[in-house]
């Protein structure tokens, strides 16, 4: 843990320092993050779980809710997790550049790190062996770093004769990294550099109403997995 | 205490409990053997909730243990491998129970913790434990809360010949108290004293459940282990 509080404090601190303006370090900061924080959380998780499994066994043969048992854990992993991210990305956002948008850079990192948590607790309940499990963490966090905007360009390339602007909302919807990416892209002037598909982000999520949709959904994606682990976890045998 | 009706559990193909039906009052020291693979462990945690069987119930005291969790309070359980956070001291582990079970009212028993000389070692951290030790520290924490129902998975594997008398002598002494106690082991010799009742296993089906004393007179053998050996002899085709 607190390797990846050091990593992250040392990463913001270089890219801030190498670029004048901090704006920018802000963007390349953001990219970073957006790759980093769900693969440490998710993978970190895991591993946490799997590792503490025997003493979450003898956790449940005793007078406890199984759901108490569950969601302490829960809190308790994510709740460190954000402190590293909070001090190892939060302390330099919050010298160089605390303004609104380095604030929304943190409360997304700190949200996005609670999902990833979130859905490392429905794959390890769900996975009784622990390679496997670790190998569906992986999976997860390629698929929602890379593959799925991957699939994304490709639909859109497809389908480059209909008109999308709708569907392409609806489908950021569907990763929560997209999700945080887009927040902040668009705080950020250089949304204008993203042509077409920018304008009709901005039209959306610029507004109010939009910043509120992008934080239920956000909020939906912490929520959803969580509960679903603990709706199965009541019920595993251990 | 513990009523067990028509319990089914399969895992995948498995029958790991096949209508299994068994009835365990207070003031009895029950011997659950059988072969490896006959069902004695998920009995177990199926009395403790930890595995939840496919049909059949369990009441404990007249009340379905099935979405209940507080009649756990009465169950002192060890395990066979117990297995605890390795960077946390004896000390700690204890704290925690403590703290996790914090009813005030409750006259905590540590005997084990003295006699075991856990007391000495209560700095140590648990990784650095050998398994009997950490098997001591599993038994003294079954104990410790004064429950009326002890359920021992193996109690004595691991143990030294010091510490499986002392062990012994506990178990003789909350027998005395009226407490049920459970016990698995494939160590028939050392339960000879010890129990008043035998339940035997076999691929997840009940086989028998006697008073030590109607074996002993039906097999003609007074040594338990001789004495369920004939009855496997018997039984086997």
């Amino acid at each position: 843990m607190l390797v990846y509080t050091l990593f992250l404090l040392i990463t913001s601190l270089s890219v801030f320092n190498l670029e004048d303006n901090s704006a920018k370090g802000l963007l390349s900061l953001l990219n970073l993050i957006l790759f980093i924080v769900p693969l440490v959380s998710i993978i970190f998780s895991t591993i946490y779980i799997y590792n503490s499994s025997e003493f979450i066994e003898l956790l449940v043969s005793q007078p406890l809710q199984r759901k108490n048992i569950w969601l302490s854990l829960f809190f308790g992993l994510s709740g460190s997790m954000v402190l590293a991210f909070f001090i190892g990305a939060g302390i330099p956002i919050l010298i160089y550049e605390p303004s609104p948008t380095g604030l929304m850079m943190l409360a997304i990192g700190c949200i996005i790190t609670i999902i990833f948590v979130a859905i490392a607790f429905l794959t390890t309940v769900n996975t009784r062996d622990k390679a496997k499990g670790i190998g569906t963490a992986i999976l997860l966090w390629l698929y929602f770093a890379l593959l799925f905007d991957g699939l994304v360009l490709f639909i859109l390339f497809q389908f480059s004769d209909y008109p999308l602007e709708k569907v392409v909302v609806i489908i950021s919807a569907l990763n929560p990294i997209d999700l945080g990416r887009i927040l902040i892209l668009l705080r950020l002037d250089v949304s204008a550099l993203m042509g077409y598909t920018g304008a009709v982000f901005k039209d959306f999520f610029g507004t109010n109403v939009g910043l509120i949709v992008a934080f239920t959904t956000l909020l939906l994606w912490c929520v959803i997995p969580l509960g679903l682990s603990v709706i199965k976890f009541k019920k595993k045998d251990l | 205490m513990i009523t067990v009706t028509n319990v089914k559990k399969n895992f995948g193909k498995l029958a790991a409990l096949d209508n299994v039906s068994i009835n365990c009052n207070s003031a009895e020291c029950i011997a659950l053997i059988g072969p490896n693979g006959s069902g004695k462990t998920t009995l177990i945690k199926s009395m403790l909730g930890m595995v939840v069987p496919d049909s059949g119930t369990i009441l404990f005291n007249q009340k379905d243990i099935a979405h209940d969790w507080k009649y756990r309070k009465h169950i002192g359980y060890m395990p066979q491998i117990g297995r605890y956070p390795e960077n946390m001291t004896i000390g700690q582990v204890f704290d925690m129970m403590k703290s996790i079970r914090k009813d005030e009212s409750i006259q905590l028993d540590e005997e084990l913790y003295v006699e075991f000389g856990l007391d000495k070692l209560s700095d140590k951290r648990m990784q650095t434990l050998s398994g009997g030790t950490r098997q001591k520290v599993s038994a003294c924490l079954a104990f410790l809360f004064n429950p009326d129902v002890l359920i021992l998975d193996e109690p004595t594997a691991g143990l030294d010949p010091v510490a499986s008398e002392i062990l012994k002598e506990k178990i003789n002494r909350e027998k005395e108290k009226g407490k049920l106690i459970l016990i698995t082991s494939h160590i028939l010799s050392e339960l000879d004293d010890l129990v008043t009742h035998i339940i035997f296993m076999q691929d997840g089906k009940l086989k028998f459940h006697k008073p030590i004393d109607a074996l002993r007179s039906e097999t003609g053998e007074i040594k338990l282990s001789k004495a369920i050996a004939s009855i496997m002899l018997k039984t086997t085709p």
